[in-house]
């Protein structure tokens, strides 16, 4: 009995240490400090990176890495936003369960750091589960599906049947490297010779014998493609270009180039069936579809100057029963079935309207957190404040 | 003794009252000329209609870099009287010598030298304007941010002689004998017709009007009774034209017109009875709108925000004198005239708001205002409790500071710009905005009552342990409201974002920067509460604050990025790098041993993490 609690005060021991600076204000200071070093750097480094690259490596990772240009090793030397967000999440927890008691006088402090904890958590769920994407609609065109504006995929669409497609959609990941790509409902497959996160495509010259095409089937045969760097521009995306050997049962086919700079499907049978391949923005599709009636650009009079952007579109879902009109404009998206549809952007001389889609489970949760820092905040400060005043009146 | 206190309380008020309030009554200019009403018609300039004298005082800020000219024997010209002339007279007006060149790359292109003086004519810049045509639009290939000087000089400089040519051609061709007769002979000789051509109009005139409708800068023709919309605005050769194709005449023409045939020749009663028919016909039909643009007049001559500055720094000597002689007296009449200068600084803020319809803050030059004008408030709050000058000090220098940057910020042109669609929404821009640069005010407070503890203590005698103490409650006390508005500003920017764009985070830069000051007034509690930092740390990471703000106020404008980003602002730049200078050299002086201080503060009671937590 007596040895039992002294194992057990041990092994408290052993924990005690870790536990203390886990739960430590010091600990929150450091975290905190850190924190402002990585946002300051990880906003400078958007000048040369953009934006998304950014996100990705500074905010959306365990340690921020540094390497000196042309060596191939890289070492961290900054705490990424995952990991800071995780020991600050344990810091808070940890701190409030060591020095957990319950007053009227710590109900605020409880309250607002209780907020933090949700907005941490709201903020992981958002990075793990949001999708985000891009519906481009020209006026009177239907859709149901958007795009997701920085990813690609390959679709081979076998379109023999007249009534209805049948579409194998391969997704990026699987195209960046050399690899064999196997699907059970299609009667060849797919091998990845080359792949080009960004390229640009020219057409080439009669005479121009110089290097002859990787394409050996389609129009990558006319064309000339070299690699440039990723863009780092906001506004700018990705041309993706990518080399595929398709190889049936019978032997090889040939090497097709499909590229987002190629926009129709280039075709070709096999077994009787006909195929087509193309390279296009990785879709989601939707169980409704949206058709755009008209968008109005308003200006300030006698200026360029927007004052307002907005879409009329028809909202059919055959589901629901739902076939109705609906106007999205800016600060006003349409929700529905879990998704947003805002304004976001036009085009085409104002015949094309870009509206920004957005599914994201966990948005109610930083509404939920605000209000909780907010009232804690406000609660212990007046707490003080009306302290203080008491203090200097008697 | 006491009873003459309050007296003299009321006559420094007075007398600040009078300095605001003399640009009411000008004496009368000798020509005679009813600018000053001239200077209040109504025109819609960049979407929003406002008076002349608004459009006369922005562009010569413009292109003069001032809001009146000085001319030789002590005269000025007023912005009114030179746009008058500008339009009316123009052969007088590009005789002035308004355009300042101080580049001398731009001089030496242009074919002077650094002799030939900094102000040139219009007249004496004419010959040139081919070549700095040229020169801008092989500057303007270059993107703004990598333009040398020179490119940039000369961009600017094209922008202002093109400004100054449209304005130029506003109401009339310069170059026009008589406008009046002109439009008599118009209305008199063409039958208007759908083909101008056929109207009778002679191929020269309709050019020369089709030119003004092209080049001219502002619309002075309001609509047609009983429109009121503002797109129904027309520039002078638009109406012109529209008169030529159906027919009649708007009377903004003819009043134009016949102000500008009078001001010509030089007479007077014409000039000021055309101005009161048309204001009689304004008053008639556009009532509603005059109010505005009558008090858009009154607020741009009385200028409150420069009485504010002025002011300010009265209160800033008479605090400061106060910790050295006359205590009570000197630090009663700052404290009077505190809230004096905050009541002015009120008044333009809220007649900014009045004018606008919108929150107080829309641009980053409202943001400058309110600023000032929070930090003056808690400042007033932090001197009724403690009466020790310090808050009178410190929010005269902070209400000082930011209503120059807003002088500077002004030079762009007009202040009140129409929203871009985004921010087109008076809800968030009242909360998340508001909430925000109320964040700003109180961190920049913050660092300045630590900037005035450090410089106190670290080079006079004049810290005692007491006053010591209450700097260090009010630090604390305001960096407790910074927290509180600066993380609900910034997750209130957060909800903005998801509701408008679908995003609650995107790590745009001015996201960041507001996060940073929200982390950074954590950390300072965080540090307090655990005892990490005693009275002087606290000074000390209070003065960092300042650095942590402006960085996320006009730093993050400077790297040109994001959504956000309001333009390269170049010349903020060596002016922001010696501002966190500064900073971090008064940080260092705060860090010094403490028998380095001349007053000794922060004695040896050690106060314990307990003692703090439970007496703050």
């Amino acid at each position: 009995m007596f040895t039992n609690t002294l194992a057990q005060s041990r092994a408290w021991d052993f924990f005690k240490q870790p536990f203390r600076v886990l739960s430590s204000l010091r600990l929150t200071v450091v975290c905190l400090g850190l924190a402002m070093l990585l946002i300051f750097f990880g906003t400078l480094a958007q000048v040369h990176l953009g934006i998304h690259a950014v996100q990705a490596r500074y905010f959306q990772s365990l340690f921020v890495f540094w390497s000196p240009p042309g060596a191939g090793w890289k070492i961290p030397v900054l705490p990424g936003g995952y990991l800071l967000g995780t020991v600050l999440l344990i810091n808070l927890i940890a701190a409030h369960a060591a020095r957990f008691q319950f007053s009227r006088k710590k109900a605020g402090i409880i309250l607002l750091h209780f907020g933090v904890i949700l907005l941490l958590i709201g903020q992981l769920l958002t990075g793990l589960m949001a999708q985000e994407s891009q519906l481009r609609l020209d006026e009177g065109e239907t859709r149901a599906y958007s795009e997701a504006p920085r990813e690609t995929e390959l679709a081979v669409i076998d379109v023999t049947n007249p009534d209805y497609d049948q579409v194998v959609a391969i997704p990026e990941r699987f195209l960046t490297r050399a690899s064999t790509i196997q699907q059970p409902t299609l009667p060849f497959t797919l091998k990845i010779r080359r792949f080009l996160p960004n390229s640009q495509l020219v057409m080439r010259g009669q005479d121009s014998s110089a290097s002859s095409s990787e394409a050996t089937n389609g129009v990558g045969v006319n064309i000339a493609v070299s690699e440039i760097p990723r863009t780092v521009k906001d506004d700018e995306r990705d041309l993706v270009s990518v080399f595929v050997e398709v190889e049936s049962m019978e032997g090889a086919l040939g090497t097709w180039l499909l590229a987002n700079a190629i926009s129709d499907p280039q075709s070709f049978t096999c077994s009787g069936r006909t195929f087509e391949l193309v390279v296009r923005q990785r879709r989601f599709y939707k169980q409704f579809a949206l058709t755009l009636l008209n968008f109005t650009h308003d200006r300030y009079a006698g200026t360029d100057i927007p004052k307002n952007f907005s879409s009329r579109v028809r909202l059919v879902d055959l589901e629901r029963n739902e076939n109705r009109d609906v106007l999205i404009s800016m600060n006003d998206p349409l929700r529905y079935r879990g998704y947003t549809f805002y304004q976001s952007g036009f085009d085409n001389d104002d015949k094309t309207s870009i509206l920004q889609v957005v599914k994201n489970p966990a948005m109610i949760i930083p509404y939920v957190a605000c209000a909780l820092v907010a009232l804690g905040l406000v609660t212990q400060f007046s707490m003080h404040l009306f302290g203080f005043i008491r203090k200097r009146n008697a | 003794m006491k009873k003459r206190g309050p007296i003299f309380t009321w006559v420094v008020i007075a007398a600040s009252a009078v300095f605001v309030l003399a640009p009411l009554f000008p004496h009368d200019p000798e020509s005679g000329f009813h600018l000053r009403e001239f200077g209040r018609l109504p025109v819609l300039l960049n979407g929003r209609i406002k008076p002349l004298d608004t459009v006369a005082r922005n562009s010569l800020l413009i292109i003069h870099g001032r809001q009146t000219i000085h001319l030789q024997h002590g005269a000025t010209l007023s912005a009114i009287e030179w746009l008058t002339e500008l339009l009316m007279n123009p052969g007088q007006a590009d005789e002035r010598e308004i355009f300042v060149i101080r580049n001398p790359d731009t001089l030496a292109a242009l074919g002077w030298g650094v002799e030939a003086g900094k102000y040139f004519s219009f007249r004496q810049l004419f010959p040139h304007l081919q070549e700095i045509e040229q020169q801008a639009e092989l500057a303007q290939k270059v993107d703004g941010q990598l333009r040398s000087p020179f490119q940039r000089d000369i961009v600017k400089l094209y922008e202002r002689v093109l400004l100054y040519h449209r304005l130029q051609n506003s109401i009339e061709i310069p170059g026009t004998d008589d406008f009046k007769s002109d439009i008599e002979e118009l209305v008199k000789t063409i039958h208007p017709s759908t083909t101008p051509m056929e109207s009778g109009i002679s191929p020269d005139a309709l050019q020369r009007y089709a030119f003004l409708a092209e080049t001219g800068y502002f619309f002075p023709i309001p609509p047609v009774p009983p429109q009121t919309d503002p797109q129904q605005w027309r520039k002078m050769g638009e109406s012109i034209l529209s008169f030529v194709t159906a027919g009649n005449l708007h009377p903004a023409v003819k009043a134009y017109a016949a102000m500008a045939s009078a001001y010509a020749a030089g007479d007077p009663e014409t000039f000021n009875a055309a101005l009161s028919d048309y204001g009689g016909w304004l008053q008639e039909h556009f009532a509603a709108r005059a109010g505005k643009t009558h008090v858009e007049s009154i607020f741009n001559t009385l200028q409150p925000f420069y009485s504010a500055m002025v002011i300010y720094v009265l209160i800033f000597i008479l605090a400061c004198a106060s910790w050295l002689v006359w205590e009570q007296r000197l630090g009663a009449y700052a404290y009077s005239l505190l809230i004096f200068a905050f009541i002015v600084h009120s008044c333009g803020l809220f007649t900014r708001m009045y004018l606008e319809g919108r929150p107080p803050v829309t641009n980053l030059y409202s943001s400058a205002v309110f600023i000032g004008w929070a930090a003056v408030f808690l400042g007033i709050v932090l001197e009724r409790f403690y009466r020790n000058g310090i808050g009178s000090a410190t929010a005269s220098m902070v209400g000082f500071i930011t209503l120059l940057i807003a002088h500077h910020l002004s030079m762009d042109g007009d202040t009140m710009e129409m929203m871009r669609a985004v921010l087109d929404t008076n809800g968030w821009l009242a909360t998340h905005v508001v909430c925000v640069t109320l964040g700003y005010a109180s961190t920049f407070l913050a660092g300045f009552l630590a900037l005035t503890y450090i410089l106190r203590g670290s080079l006079t005698s004049s810290l005692n342990q007491e006053t010591a103490r209450s700097l260090a409650r009010m630090v604390y006390g305001i960096v407790c409201f910074a927290t509180l508005f600066s993380f609900v500003g910034t997750i209130l920017g957060g909800i903005w974002a998801d509701q408008s764009w679908g995003r609650f985070w995107g790590w745009d830069p001015k996201e960041n920067g507001a996060l940073l000051i929200v982390l950074w007034n954590a950390m300072i509690l965080h540090a307090r509460w655990g005892g990490l930092v005693k009275q002087r740390g606290l000074m000390v990471m209070a003065v960092f604050g300042n650095i942590v703000t402006s960085w996320s106020w006009f730093g993050v404008n400077m790297l040109g990025i994001g959504l956000h980003s309001y333009g390269f602002m170049e010349s903020a730049f060596p002016w922001l790098i010696g501002f966190c200078v500064s900073q971090l050299a008064l940080m260092a002086l705060g860090s010094l041993p403490l028998h380095l201080w001349r007053s000794p503060v922060e004695m040896q009671r050690p106060t314990s993490v307990r003692t703090v937590a439970a007496t703050s």
